[in-house]
């Protein structure tokens, strides 16, 4: 029997793990050293590794994403943590104009070994500007990869991978995944490469990722009381998409629902959706369905943040509208 | 001779307005010069000199808007002879391209793409089928239904292939042996009309079935006829389940099994050939009928042929194959005397029986035949 | 114009960097008009003397992060002149095999970390260079070099707080043309002293004449050594002047013809070698063998980069990422 530990635990240890592999790796970010960062991941590692390596910085997301940007070039390997997706549009210009655009546009001779991590979603009422979800965003960019662990095992087993790439990497942490407790397996999430099955069903595929995972396994079992077999498809990498096992996944469903917290306007969402038309149209056997999170920015009102965001009901009534049977009794 | 060409100042810059020359030909210029003043865009900007030499000659008039590259002046180079400088020529801008309107689109019914590809496939024509997938759109299902409710041409088709890979294989792989005999069918004729009478038609019982348990029970003491020869060896089968062949309407053949014939009475092999006969021709077999048959008897009865030589259905070792019954002059006793007479053959697999075997066998049936109140 | 006091030699090194980076812009403006050379090209015509002074400071080890204006600090960090006109002219023999262009040079083998296009975009990765260099124990300088428009933007202030915060090994040397693309200085800048911003991070400044290219080696040698030596990041401002347009497209509508006359009488170029023939350190001689020179250095460039294969397309995508070593 694996041990159960929440995915903070768990990405804690990824760090510390990679702390000790590698001299070169340090933590550097708002609140990550004496405050123990904002969501407590980086708690105890100042005392064990020095003020050097857990570097607080001052609110100025734009300066220590390019400074890690220069000390990757310089030969270390820094993990940047941003606070908050929305807090890394003050530092798009060094991800986007710097990071991700470096190695080609130096012809190859520079390349940018960069780990960006921050925390993302909604669910806590923090209202709109602590509570978006921009992974698409991140996603659009060539020369980036863009992970989002959504279990333990991968907030544990990822984390050392991305650190092996010798170009950039952003890794997405749902915000409410934090106090999630799960099974570690060690090892099990170290794929940076694919999409997981982690339900298998015959009667429609519902492709998702990060905080939205939990949300749709919950809308499976109660789909499967009804006889209702959604095969469910966890991303874990949102760039470059695994275009393979999402087309062989509709070549057995022939129906596709996609959960995505972010805005359905230009989100990762209607880049898979394109995807299958491209890729599988043949196999379609009703239209791609999307359930998005509703375009507003995020409210406070816990009612309204609510009915803003794709729920356990909406996506078990989607999916059953999807395969024919909306109306029907369980 | 040098040609000054309107250079391409940004860009975004495609063409520009002659504003003014500020030379003349006669001029003598050198690096650095500003030769003209073209408008742009953006704004009014220069155009430099970046050789020395006198101005032979201005190509454009101010107030010509021309694309950037378009010769502008022509440079005499130090030294350079006037004489020696052909005329110049001055290309004309094109003609923008026509506007077109397109044609409105005609309305579609809503037909899934897996729908589609599926009809195509299985010629399915999509006009007939009534869709029942969201906005009344045909789906997969829809699809395979309508096909498989439909008899005809296609699937015939599909079936002559099945068949054909089938024997082909069969007659690749099997080396077969035949063997004939003509069985007098007096007694069997007899019984069966004695026991019919007092049964309504459809409780009664066909030569068929007869056939079929006087092959079962054959082939039951003949093991070496009864099973499949897989993987470079024969696997007997204790039961003997006996595929009958039966022609489709819409062409083709299949050959679903009766089960453990040789424990059945000739009352449930009859029960269970018109159960199996009726199910085939509606294409609603199981599919473990189709599957495991252990031996094969095919009847031409209907047909006016006297003998079939079958082929075997692999991995089966042997087929039988039942002629048409025919009053023949048969002698009996010394006397020759009018029978019903079938004639039966034997197909079978000679990696496993040889021919005595089979001759056993086949006199086994027609002896059996003989008896038919112990069938 | 001060007596020059560095010997004949140096001196002429100094002329011939200026002389030849003068000849190889007048050389990209003209390649530009005959649509050799596409996109934007920033030109450094005026602005000689910064580069020329500053750049030779540095060690081989030493890292350079430069702007969009930078044919020149290339061309002083050592990169060949044909390297850059076949990056220009978008040839596979481009320094970044025609994925930059004239706002992208860079250079692993010198540590030249380009070649950035948005303003105050180099300045926390020189931040960040230097740290890793601290943190690795090293005792490397990152000269990092920027506009005077670049002090209006964030990235400016959060990376001189970063750099005196951690007292990091950085020289910033802020290139002060005066004009941040069309606009003064005294129309963006509400202090225009930008060496008070700088010092309100505590952190040293200088400052030099940017049109004398003795002024500038001084100024930067000292900044150099301050951060050699441990002292944490310095400050240099050069006060300097372009001649031609911000980009290739400009109409330079901003500001008087007269004033750029009145700098061009305090050319860098002919000032310091007008002051050289006074000590009798220079000739015509001189300056027609440097002149012949930067002719053949050019001629050879252009004819390398017009001679040179185009990047296939079929490599497109070459470079986005690392090259996957299995599909693991």
């Amino acid at each position: 029997m694996s041990p159960r530990v929440t995915y903070r635990d768990a990405m804690r240890e990824a760090l510390r793990e990679a702390l000790q592999r590698d001299p070169r790796v340090f933590l550097m970010g708002e609140d990550v050293g004496m405050y123990g960062g904002s969501y407590a991941v980086s708690k105890g590692l100042l005392a064990e590794f020095g003020p050097e390596r857990i570097r607080d910085t001052p609110l100025s997301e734009l300066g220590f994403v390019g400074a890690g940007i220069g000390a990757a070039l310089g030969g270390m390997r820094p993990i940047v943590e941003i606070m908050t997706v929305n807090f890394s549009l003050l530092a798009l210009d060094q991800l986007v104009n710097t990071a991700a655009s470096l190695r080609h546009m130096s012809g190859g001779q520079f390349h940018v070994p960069l780990v960006v991590r921050m925390a993302t979603g909604a669910g806590r009422q923090l209202a709109a500007q602590h509570s978006h979800s921009l992974e698409g965003w991140y996603a659009h960019v060539p020369g980036l990869r863009v992970l989002a662990p959504a279990t333990v095992e991968d907030a544990r087993d990822m984390l050392w991978p991305a650190l092996q790439e010798e170009d950039p990497v952003i890794i997405f942490e749902h915000a409410l995944l934090y106090n999630v407790e799960g099974p570690l397996e060690p090892g099990a999430g170290a794929d940076i490469r694919h999409a997981r099955i982690r339900r298998p069903g015959r009667d429609l595929t519902v492709v998702t990722f990060g905080g939205m995972l939990n949300p749709v396994l919950g809308a499976t079992e109660e789909l499967a009381r009804a006889g209702i077999e959604a095969e469910v498809i966890d991303l874990r990498v949102l760039r470059p998409l695994d275009d393979a096992t999402i087309c062989a996944s509709v070549r057995r469903t022939h129906r596709v629902l996609i959960v995505d917290e972010e805005w359905r306007s230009g989100s990762l969402a209607a880049e898979i959706s394109a995807r299958i038309m491209e890729q599988a149209f043949f196999e379609l056997d009703a239209p791609v369905q999307r359930l998005c999170g509703a375009e507003v920015p995020v409210p406070y009102a816990r009612h309204l943040e609510e009915a803003a965001l794709p729920r356990t009901p909406a996506i078990v009534e989607a999916a059953r509208r999807l395969v024919g049977v909306a109306g029907a009794a369980p | 001779m040098i040609e000054v060409k309107l250079p391409s100042l940004g860009a975004d810059m495609d063409e520009g307005t002659l504003l003014e020359w500020r030379v003349h030909p006669g001029d003598e210029v050198s690096k650095g010069d500003i030769l003209a003043v073209v408008d742009t865009t953006k704004a009014a900007l220069d155009v430099e000199c970046w050789h020395s030499g006198k101005v032979f000659d201005l190509l454009v008039e101010p107030g010509r808007t021309m694309k950037v590259g378009t010769p502008m002046l022509r440079l005499l180079e130090p030294g350079e002879n006037a004489a020696s400088i052909p005329p110049a020529r001055v290309p004309a801008a094109p003609a923008p391209p026509p506007a077109v309107t397109a044609p409105p689109a005609a309305a579609r019914r809503p037909v899934s793409p897996a729908a589609r590809r599926r009809a195509d496939e299985l010629k399915v024509s999509l006009d007939s089928i009534q869709g029942t997938g969201p906005d009344g759109a045909v789906t997969l299902k829809d699809v395979e239904a309508a096909a498989q409710a439909r008899p005809g041409r296609d699937r015939a088709a599909d079936m002559r292939r099945l068949i054909a890979a089938a024997m082909s294989r069969s007659k690749r792989e099997i080396p077969h042996y035949y063997q004939t005999d003509d069985v007098p069918l007096a007694a069997a004729t007899e019984w069966l009309r004695t026991t019919n009478l007092g049964r309504p038609i459809t409780e009664r019982i066909l030569l068929a079935a007869l056939f079929i348990r006087a092959v079962a029970e054959a082939a039951r003491r003949h093991p070496d006829m009864n099973g499949f020869y897989v993987a470079d060896e024969f696997r007997p089968s204790a039961p003997v389940h006996v595929g009958m062949a039966i022609a489709l309407r819409g062409g083709g053949l299949i050959a679903p099994a009766i089960h453990s014939a040789e424990q059945k009475s000739v009352t449930e092999i009859m029960r269970d050939l018109s159960d199996l006969v009726a199910r085939t021709r509606a294409g609603k077999l199981r599919r473990d009928e189709l599957a495991d048959p252990t031996i094969t008897l095919t009847s031409l009865g209907d047909e006016s042929v006297r003998a079939v030589h079958g082929v075997i259905y692999a991995p089966q070792v042997a087929l039988v194959g039942i002629g048409q019954v025919r009053e023949r002059a048969w002698v009996s006793n010394g006397a020759v005397v009018a029978m019903p007479v079938v004639t039966i053959t034997l197909a079978a697999d000679h990696r496993v029986s040889d021919g005595h075997a089979g001759a056993r066998f086949l006199a086994d049936i027609g002896e059996r035949l003989q008896h038919p109140e112990k069938l | 114009m001060n007596p020059v006091t560095y010997p004949r030699e140096q001196c002429l090194e100094l002329v011939w960097q200026m002389l030849r980076i003068r000849r190889f812009e007048e050389a990209c403006a003209q390649l530009y008009g005959e649509g050799k050379i596409r996109g934007f090209l920033h030109l450094y015509i005026g602005e000689e003397a910064v580069a020329v002074g500053a750049l030779p400071v540095l060690q081989p080890d030493d890292a350079v992060v430069a702007t969009y204006r930078e044919h020149a600090h290339a061309l002083l960090r050592g990169m060949p002149a044909r390297t850059i006109m076949a990056e220009m002219f978008g040839k596979s023999t481009g320094c970044c095999r025609g994925r930059g262009g004239s706002m992208h040079l860079f250079d692993a083998a010198t540590r030249f970390y380009g070649g950035n296009a948005i303003v105050g975009g180099g300045l926390p990765m020189a931040v960040g260079l230097a740290l890793a260099d601290r943190m690795q124990g090293r005792t490397r300088v990152t000269a990092c070099f920027f506009g005077d428009g670049a002090v209006a933007e964030g990235v400016f202030h959060e990376s001189m707080n970063l750099a005196a915060l951690w007292k990091l090994p950085v020289m910033f040397c802020c290139e002060n043309n005066l004009y941040a693309m069309g606009t003064a200085l005294a129309r963006s800048e509400s202090q225009t002293d930008l060496c008070i911003k700088a010092a309100s991070y505590g952190m040293p400044t200088h400052r030099a004449d940017g049109m004398d290219v003795v002024a500038v080696r001084e100024a930067a040698l000292a900044a150099a050594d301050e951060v050699r030596a441990g002292r944490g990041p310095q400050f240099v401002e050069f006060r300097t002047y372009r001649y031609r347009a911000h980009s290739m497209y400009d109409p330079d509508l901003y500001r008087d013809k007269a004033e750029i006359e009145e700098w061009k009488k305090r050319g860098p170029l002919h000032s310091f070698t007008d002051q050289l023939k006074r000590q009798g350190l220079f000739s015509e001689a001189d300056f027609e063998g440097l002149e012949s020179r930067a002719e053949a250095e050019l001629k050879e460039a252009i004819a390398f980069a017009e001679g040179s294969a185009p990047e296939p397309v079929a490599d497109l995508y070459k470079d986005v990422r690392a090259a996957e070593v299995s599909a693991s």
